[in-house]
């Protein structure tokens, strides 16, 4: 079976952010990058798919340069080979237009399954995997917790979350695309191994300029303004030392809002 | 031609959800800022009565397609649906609620008609172009606005309470039978009957008090402060997703818009950073109190008292006063 995995890099989850003087994005000269959440459980799910059916994994990211460095974590953690679609000046602004470049790679690979992640954790649209699904004319499940392929009936049956604790099974022919959810397994390390034998696998670059896409055909979304949001109804912030503060906290819980 | 805003109205058990109910809400605004009609469309397989129901909100029609392959939902089915009620109105907006159903249908939608999408808004701008949609990302800590810059129609789609259903109005619409041709769509994806995974186990719903973890407890062992917390509380033990994908917790013990919504009287969020799905779980608690060592976290938007710090020391601290109570 040959699986293709999206994977994206994204600010670190404890990043604190700054605003770019342009006003339309954030400052990245000071922040780390680590590979999306749900897109390490994606990975960790096409490697137990590769493991149980044999075959390929392959990672494909649109991103900097400096995506490389989680590309060579996904090789180490056991992917067979990586894609970097590079755009270095972050020109790929909307889902859509990702989406696009991501197909365009993908209309010369063969492959039985593309996973992605459920949504991103800086821009957090939750469209990429769909978007990528219907350019590609091929049928797509969201929100995946469990994936049973069946590479000889070219089938795959995944399980869909819903709402509240409510869940449903689907069935697709492959290829397809699936949407994996975080949570959907426990992801595994790289071993000392698996680091030595990254450094040895295929990482393909491939320029935005070298894929024959009219990006004014592309629907334009935007980005006009970021900034920090403002709030009406803020908490009471507690201040003093660690006494105080629970002393104050006790006292208001007793006293104001009445719940003790 | 005027310009329509059309809000697609998703149903489920025969009843309007509370999510298109919202989106409505919005819709209704945008049209009285704008001048723009405003339209509800509503697919389904004899769901006439929410159409009617629908008539009786303020819109301008009730656009109805009914058809026995909309019974249930279908991606292949429902984009070819809308594509076709869209190709053929010309909407300047397609509204619709951020739920799993939309996450899975709208992007989809977009591709096919090669329009552009802005999901999960919390609300608008009027703008000279029309709207530009106000978003929340890098994990709820900043706002962006978007415009699309292709032609009609947009599609947006809004997140859980960005609106407020009693905002509602009433008014009297015709509702208009729209006619869709499916008969040559052919649905790829097979769904199975959907079911319930928590019932019959831990019913937070009802615990007066609730104190939850999240990721900041950093480790399985590290509970035991939290559970301490919760006996002298009398509270039930909650989480955020993270904590239970870690299965640290159970999946019953989860707070959020996969797992349950509470409404306790207190709820303690210890190390829970705020995002949206937690805090639609939670966020009608009477009185909340957060604990979290980041200033800028979210959750302190909505808690009514925050305590900026280190859990592993006020946990601790907090339950020992309330043990000399
Ligand atoms: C479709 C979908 C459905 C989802 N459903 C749910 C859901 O039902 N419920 C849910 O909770 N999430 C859900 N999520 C996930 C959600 O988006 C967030 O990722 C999640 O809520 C974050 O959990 P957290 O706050 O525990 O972790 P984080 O966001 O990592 O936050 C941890 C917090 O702990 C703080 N912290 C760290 N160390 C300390 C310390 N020593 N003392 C005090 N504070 C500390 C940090 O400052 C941070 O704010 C869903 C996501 C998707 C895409
Ligand atoms: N630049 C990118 N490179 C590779 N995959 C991506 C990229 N952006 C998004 N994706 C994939 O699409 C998923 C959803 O992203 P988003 O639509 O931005 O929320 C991510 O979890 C990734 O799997």
């Amino acid at each position: 079976m040959k699986i293709i995995t999206c994977l994206k890099e994204v600010p670190a989850r404890d990043a604190r952010y700054q605003l770019a003087s342009e006003g339309t994005g954030i400052k990245e000269s000071d922040l780390t990058f680590e590979i999306n959440e749900c897109d390490e459980y994606s990975l960790e799910e096409s490697l137990k798919l590769g493991e149980e059916h044999g075959g390929e994994v392959a990672i494909l990211t649109v991103g900097r340069r400096r995506a490389e460095k989680s590309i060579r974590k996904g090789l180490a953690m056991g992917a067979d080979r990586g894609m970097l679609i590079r755009d270095e000046e972050g020109q790929l602004n909307s889902p859509h237009a990702v989406a696009v470049a991501l197909a365009e790679v993908l209309k010369g690979e063969e492959f039985d399954l593309i996973l992605a992640g459920t949504q991103s954790d800086d821009w957090s649209y939750a469209q990429t995997g769909v978007l990528l699904a219907e350019l590609l004319g091929i049928p797509h499940a969201t929100i995946v917790m469990e994936i049973q392929a069946d590479p000889a009936q070219k089938k795959v049956k995944a399980l869909r979350e819903m709402e509240s604790g409510w869940f449903q099974w689907v069935e697709l022919p492959m290829p397809s695309v699936l949407t994996i959810q975080a949570g959907i397994s426990q992801v595994r390390y790289a071993s000392l191994k698996g680091i030595m034998q990254a450094k040895k696998k295929e990482l393909r670059t491939i320029e935005l300029s070298d894929l024959d896409v009219d990006w004014s055909s592309v629907p334009q979304v935007e980005v006009v303004r970021v900034y920090f949001p403002e709030v009406d109804k803020k908490a009471e912030i507690l201040e003093g030392t660690t006494e105080t503060v629970v002393e104050q906290l006790v006292e208001k819980l007793k006293k104001e809002a009445k719940v003790l | 031609m005027s310009e329509a805003i059309y809000v697609l109205i998703d149903h489920a058990q025969g009843e309007i959800r509370t999510a298109s109910q919202e989106s409505l809400v919005i819709g209704q605004r945008m049209a009285d800022d704008s001048g723009f009609s405003l339209h509800a469309l509503i697919l389904g397989h004899e769901v006439r009565s929410l159409a009617e129901e629908l008539a009786g909100k303020k819109v301008n029609s009730v656009v109805w397609v009914d058809d026995p392959k909309l019974e249930e939902y279908d991606p292949d089915v429902y984009c070819e649906a809308l594509s076709q009620v869209l190709t053929e109105k010309q909407p300047h907006l397609l509204l619709m609620g951020h739920i799993y159903q939309n996450i899975d249908l709208a992007p989809k939608l977009a591709a096919a008609i090669n329009k552009g999408l802005v999901t999960d808004c919390i609300g608008y701008r009027k703008v000279e172009e029309g709207f530009t949609f106000v978003r929340q990302m890098f994990r709820n800590k900043l706002n962006a606005d978007v415009q699309i810059r292709s032609s009609h129609p947009w599609i947006v789609t809004l997140q859980a309470g960005s609106a407020s259903v009693d905002d509602l109005q009433e008014g009297s619409a015709e509702v208009v039978a729209q006619s869709a041709e499916l008969s040559s769509v052919q649905a790829r994806r097979k769904s199975l009957e959907a079911f319930e995974v928590t019932k019959g186990k831990v019913d937070l719903s009802k615990a007066e008090n609730i104190v939850a973890v999240g990721r900041g407890i950093k480790k399985k062992e590290n509970l035991k402060i939290i559970e301490d917390l919760a006996e002298t509380l009398d509270a039930e033990v909650a989480a955020s997703r993270p904590v239970v994908d870690s299965e640290w917790l159970g999946r019953d013990r989860q707070i959020g818009s996969s797992g349950q919504t509470v409404a306790p009287r207190l709820y303690v969020a210890c190390g829970i950073s705020g995002a949206i799905q937690h805090i639609v779980g939670m966020k009608n608690s009477q009185c909340i109190v957060a604990i979290n060592s980041d200033p800028n976290a979210p959750i302190f938007n909505i808690a009514s008292y925050g305590i900026v710090g280190d859990l592993f020391e006020i946990v601790p601290a907090l339950t020992k006063r309330l043990r000399e109570l």
